[in-house]
């Protein structure tokens, strides 16, 4: 069983690499009993989207 | 894509004169500054035309400035601490732990559910606070969290640039992330965000 720093990690490695199914089925034992890596899962893919929108987003008057 | 904001002879100058007046602070030694602001300005403005947004490029070239910084200091001090320089010292946080010894959530880091990113996420206030984020990312991982996020580079290429290993560079972005998310969820999205930043 994976315990919260290594499914974190699997769920940042995720946005670098894919998964094996080995990993995506432990990854998904521990995020079904645990809610905080739940979240961590969601936001790093957030964490994506919001960096590209930061980058992207019209320069205001400084 | 539009150019102007980035062909801006002002803006240039004026972020090298900020840049110029960090590094003296920091290295307290004027040719090693001018230097170091040379190679981070040369660097950063090869990738410019990837931001649209200035607070944006500016965060990007004090992350590469920071980095320069450190590697300069680190060559001072090569020759006496040559022994005990660790190769990856960024990789982790030294001191913050994020896990326990069994390696679960430590309560005060525990992520909690994000509302509203949609909306929110739009606000001016919030783009503040995310840019002072990851001003405050370590250097190490501020910079191959730009070069993964905003410059889009591939991990192989992050790695092959900066001479590290996948699994290194895996490292610091986990780090950087937990870190990053930490401090929106501190100073947004759990927090009263209207806050004194």
């Amino acid at each position: 069983m994976l315990n919260c720093e290594q499914a974190t990690r699997l769920q940042s490695d995720a946005m670098e690499r894919p998964l094996s199914m080995r990993e995506k089925m432990a990854l998904k034992m521990h995020t079904t009993l645990c809610s905080a890596c739940r979240q961590f899962g969601r936001q790093v893919g957030t964490l994506r989207d919001l960096t590209r929108q930061y980058r992207d987003r019209p320069d205001q008057k400084d | 894509m539009s150019h102007e904001s980035l062909d801006d002879q002002a803006f240039v100058e004026q972020v090298r004169d900020q840049m110029l007046s960090f590094a003296r602070s920091q290295l307290n030694h004027e040719q090693e500054a001018e230097d170091v602001v040379q190679e981070a300005l040369a660097g950063a403005l090869r990738n410019m035309e990837r931001f649209a947004h200035r607070a944006a490029l500016r965060t990007w070239i004090f992350t590469i400035l920071r980095n320069k910084i450190a590697d300069t200091l680190r060559k001072r001090y090569r020759n006496l601490e040559s022994d005990s320089y660790d190769e990856c010292n960024e990789c982790g946080d030294g001191d913050d732990s994020w896990f326990d010894d069994s390696g679960h959530w430590q309560a005060q880091h525990k992520p909690n559910s994000w509302q509203g990113t949609d909306q929110q996420a739009l606000s001016d206030d919030f783009w503040r606070i995310f840019d002072y984020c990851l001003n405050h990312l370590p250097a190490e991982q501020g910079r191959v969290f730009m070069m993964r996020e905003m410059l889009e580079l591939s991990s192989a290429d992050i790695c092959h640039n900066l001479a590290l290993s996948t699994s290194n560079l895996h490292v610091l972005l986990h780090r950087a992330r937990l870190r990053l998310r930490e401090c929106l969820s501190n100073h947004w999205f759990e927090g009263e965000h209207h806050a004194e930043l």
